[in-house]
């Protein structure tokens, strides 16, 4: 387990590592950084001043060195628009995100093993084609034209909810989480779906059924925690998608998480935000990979011993 | 359970009495029949092989005796009849509740069939849970007991390991232990050393009888190998296309076979064979079972076909003492 | 166990299952055969549809702002107009121009480049192909909006970019796909037999190996193509993709967003026009999913009552 675990660590650092210096490479790519920091209507003095202040003016290695430092202690410096320390603002945010993503993955994923469980139980009956029209859906509805029209049908024509917003009871969730949900609950439906067909296919639950299990037992003991496998891997990567919702979800609902304080940050030209807040995200997705290689191990002993090459 | 059965099985009760049983495939080209009337019993204490090539329908009968054919198969006619009652009439609950206690099933393939994220020890114990409520110490207790029995080393240890961890042999041995366990009066065993090597294939058979042996089981043993049933079979029953074209005692059968497919097999064993010579095999392959003749299903390899084999199929009839043959021409066979 | 029979099908379909035609294959799924038209639509009014429009996407009438969808005002009025009183009619069809010239060359290059990349790493194997598919591993293992996010920001957002980056986020994808059908066919016979006559490792993926692996791979490609579309009208919408005075279907939503209250249309047609064409795509990728494989293409032959009533047991199962 601790050997796999190492390995896994070692392999999901590399996207990490390849982010940190992508960011600090892409900004020296464009000839200038100090651009990105300031508005396009600073004089030369102020962009001077700046570029010496930032250590700009240093050789290439020596601004990595420092760079590298900085994003170790994670430091980036502050935003231009607040004042404020741009890492500390990334942090505030963050909670929003994860609350939104949570409770997104939670349903998504507790949602698709009953539907697709159920699916799969009974191939081609109603539940199966509404699964398989719903992840249809959710593979070709543009997920800002979803929320837009939620707001359009339930708060503007018929009030019920509200059409942006953080404050207020539990409805204020009900638009952004169903606008978050509806890709990865499509997508994993058919995931476990399939993966249960496979499960309940196999030779160890016809032997299972040799032994007079119950239909039950058999799902729940046999089929489900061997299906599990393919639907935590793609559960994992839908996580990691969800950045890709929460930042439009964000910004049409009007949470101030950390979606749309990288599209703030973009629209109003803050780079040191915007890079406290990609590579905070970036930390996220690694521990998130990580997290869920610590799930493969506990639900498959094969993981735990193989080391994957 | 309506049936008025004997309450207490007799000598004369087989322990599993198969009559008639008719099997339906539905498939892209319209619903073909994989079993076709075949009848058989088997008594506690003795061992009936069902041989035949593959696709026979011979896997697929075991199948419908234990209840666990795919959903595209589904039995049409016949009676599967356990201790006397018809199972094919029962509950799904009625079945569970022989299933393990009465009726149990060894694989072929015992990687597939242990459940890979399970102990085996745990899977092992699982009849024990479901049909006698022991808990799971208990359970297990029993279960490294089963696995001392069929001769894994360490069970203790063992028991907590997972299917992976086992070589094919020992994965076998696994398998067989979770079949006896609750001393069935039948055991069905479907190719169970078709994946082992030969030196391990010899193992299994011998602890398979043994075990029967202890705990007076009624052994139906699914095979193509003539060797194998040579060996362990008391009684036999060939099968080709679906249906049986003989069966009797293992050693009249094959002293004198009264049908020209068995016949054929027999001859293809290569110790019978003169050396120097071609090896002789049954020329051709089996019909595809959507396009059975409507006569004699061996009449395309058949090296005595005439006229009546392609108009009218045979019917099994008794060839001599507790045998049958499904062939017009038997008695031409017996004089050759 | 589908792509192995996916493979083998083109080199060994038994005369007895010839392949029946694909034309006669799609109208028998009528929502294929749907799809397939709505595609084509889509592609011809965006290929000539600006030659009828004239500059009417980008010509403002104030006296005509915000009128509702109507049958009053001829063809450009048909769908309304926006607030600086722009026919909505006329400004799809400019939209549809802009967003397939995104996402039709995005997923063009990144189907040839991930293709070729992921043949070549499969066929030679070895650190080739692991050093390939780790750098794919830490493109997809990011989100593209992340990736979309950073690059827009440094380099500005314009067409070109957004197929760049579009294009190098989805490589992985065929990247994948390729690399695992090579892997697969180079160890097949007919492989092995053109090795031994000494053809060219580059011949042998060009003749061997990528005529069978094609299917998948424009499979997957025509589901791509709604996955690029999303993003870009994702993007756009966001502000950091399609600039204005362009307009792509994702901008016209954002731009319309503000008067939701009162103009309906300026939000829904878009949006529609968007979900209209990639549904169709992704209702011809699952057609031809099953119409290149060649363990389930004889579903796509059966009439569609019996398709969903027969068991699903495929030909090769039947002992």
């Amino acid at each position: 387990m601790i050997p796999f675990l190492r390995k896994r660590i070692l392999s999901s650092a590399v996207p990490l590592v390849c982010v940190v210096l992508g960011v600090f490479f892409l900004a020296r790519m464009t000839g200038n950084p100090v651009d990105l920091y300031l508005p396009l209507s600073a004089t030369s003095e102020q962009r001077a001043e700046f570029s010496a202040a930032q250590g700009f003016d240093l050789s290439i290695p020596a601004q990595l060195w420092n760079y590298l430092a900085d994003a170790v202690q994670f430091d980036f410096g502050t935003s231009l628009r607040t004042g404020q320390s741009a890492a500390s603002m990334a942090i505030e945010a963050f909670p929003v995100t994860l609350q939104l993503a949570g409770v997104t993955m939670l349903l998504a994923i507790t949602g698709a093993l009953v539907v697709g469980s159920l699916a799969a139980y009974r191939p081609n009956s109603l539940i199966d084609r509404i699964a398989s029209l719903l992840s249809m859906t959710a593979a070709s509805i543009p997920d800002f034209w979803f929320a837009i029209m939620g707001v359009l049908v339930f708060g503007v024509s018929l009030g019920l909810l509200p059409t942006s917003g953080t404050i207020g009871g539990p409805e204020i969730w009900i638009l952004p989480i169903a606008t978050l949900l509806i890709r990865p609950f499509g997508v994993l439906v058919q995931v476990v779906r399939g993966s249960m067909v496979t499960a309940l296919s196999a030779p160890y639950v016809k032997v299972a059924r040799s032994k007079g299990a119950t239909p039950r037992r058999v799902i729940f003991g046999h089929a489900l925690r061997n299906a599990v496998t393919p639907v935590l891997t793609v559960a994992g990567d839908l996580a990691v998608g969800l950045v890709n919702g929460a930042v439009i979800v964000e910004t049409i609902f009007g949470w101030p998480g950390i979606g749309k304080l990288m599209i703030d940050s973009i629209l109003q030209r803050d780079f040191a935000v915007l890079q406290a807040a990609v590579l905070l995200t970036a930390v996220t997705i690694f521990a998130l990979n990580i997290l869920v290689d610590v799930c493969h191990a506990l639900t498959d002993p094969r993981v735990r011993q193989a080391v994957p090459a | 359970m309506t049936t008025t059965s004997p309450s207490a099985p007799g000598t004369d009760t087989p322990a599993l009495a198969v009559e008639g049983l008719c099997v339906d495939l539905t498939t892209p080209s319209g619903t073909v029949r994989a079993v076709d009337g075949v009848s058989f019993s088997v008594r506690r204490g003795r061992t009936l092989a069902l041989l035949g090539e593959s696709g026979c329908g011979k896997s697929m009968t075991a199948l419908s005796v234990v209840g666990l054919l795919d959903p595209a198969a589904s039995v049409t006619g016949g009676a599967v009849r356990v201790r006397g009652d018809d199972t094919l009439r029962m509950s799904p609950a009625q079945r569970r509740k022989l299933a393990g206690p009465v009726l149990s099933i060894v694989f072929q393939d015992a990687l597939t069939a242990l459940n890979p994220v399970q102990p085996v020890g745990r899977q092992i114990g699982e009849p024990f849970r479901i049909h006698r409520g022991l808990s799971r110490r208990q359970a297990l207790e029993e279960a490294i007991e089963l696995m001392t029995r069929v001769g894994i080393p360490e069970p203790r240890q063992r028991a907590r390991s997972y299917p992976h961890q086992f070589s094919g042999g020992m994965r076998q041995r696994l398998l067989i232990a979770m079949a006896v366990a609750l001393a069935p009066d039948v055991l069905i065993a479907d190719e169970p050393t078709t994946a082992l090597d030969v030196t391990v294939q010899a193992q299994i058979m011998r602890l398979l009888r043994d075990l029967q042996d202890e705990r007076d089981m009624a052994v139906v043993l699914i095979t193509h190998d003539l060797a194998v049933v040579a060996q362990r079979a008391d009684d036999v029953v060939v099968m080709y296309a679906g249906t049986v074209v003989e069966n009797g005692p293992v050693h009249d059968v094959f002293d004198a076979p009264r049908h020209p497919y068995t016949r054929g097999l027999l001859d293809s064993v290569p110790e019978d064979s003169v050396r120097g010579r071609p090896l002789p095999a049954v020329p051709g392959s089996p019909p595809e079972l959507s396009a059975v003749p409507s006569g004699c299903v061996f009449q395309a390899r058949c090296p005595m076909v005439r006229e009546r084999c392609v108009q009218e199929r045979p019917s099994l009839r008794t060839t001599g003492d507790g045998r049958t043959a499904a062939c017009h021409f038997s008695e031409e066979l017996a004089r050759v | 166990m589908t792509r192995e029979k996916a493979s083998t099908g083109d080199t060994a379909v038994p005369a007895r299952t010839a392949r029946p035609s694909w034309w006669r294959m799609l109208a028998r799924d009528r929502a294929a055969a749907v799809g397939a038209v709505v595609l084509t639509v889509v592609a011809l009014v965006a290929l000539f549809g600006r030659l009828f429009i004239g500059d009417r996407a980008q010509r403002q009438d104030l006296a005509a702002s915000l009128r509702p969808p109507s049958l009053g005002d001829g063809v450009y009025g048909l769908l309304g107009t926006d607030v600086l009183g722009r026919s909505m009619v006329a400004r799809l069809i400019e939209a549809s121009a802009t967003t397939l010239s995104v996402a039709v060359p995005a997923v063009l290059s990144s189907l040839v480049i991930g293709s070729a990349l992921g043949l070549w790493a499969g066929y030679h194997r070895g650190r080739r192909e692991s050093v390939t598919l780790r750098i794919a591993d830490v493109i997809l293992s990011f989100p593209s909006l992340l990736i979309a996010v950073v690059v827009l920001y440094v380099f500005s957002p314009s067409a070109l970019n957004l197929v760049l980056i579009l294009a190098v986020t989805r490589i992985p994808v065929y990247l994948r796909t390729a690399r695992a059908e090579a892997a697969e066919l180079r160890s097949r016979l007919f492989v092995d037999a053109a090795r031994t006559f000494g053809t060219a490792g580059r011949m042998i993926i060009y003749r061997h190996i990528l005529p069978i692996a094609l299917p998948t791979l424009l499979t997957v490609a025509t589901l791509d193509f709604c996955f690029v579309m999303l993003t870009e009208s994702s993007l756009s919408f966001l502000g950091i993709g399609i600039q204005p005075p362009d307009v792509s279907w994702g901008l016209m939503v954002a731009q319309g967003r503000q008067y939701l209250q009162t103009a309906w249309w300026i939000t829904v047609l878009p949006g529609l026009a968007i979900v209209l064409t990639t549904v169709s795509a992704t209702v011809l990728a699952a057609w031809a999913r099953l119409a290149t494989d060649p363990a389930q293409r004889w579903r796509l032959t059966l009439p569609k009552k019996r398709r969903t009533a027969s068991a699903p047991v495929p030909p090769e199962m039947i002992p």
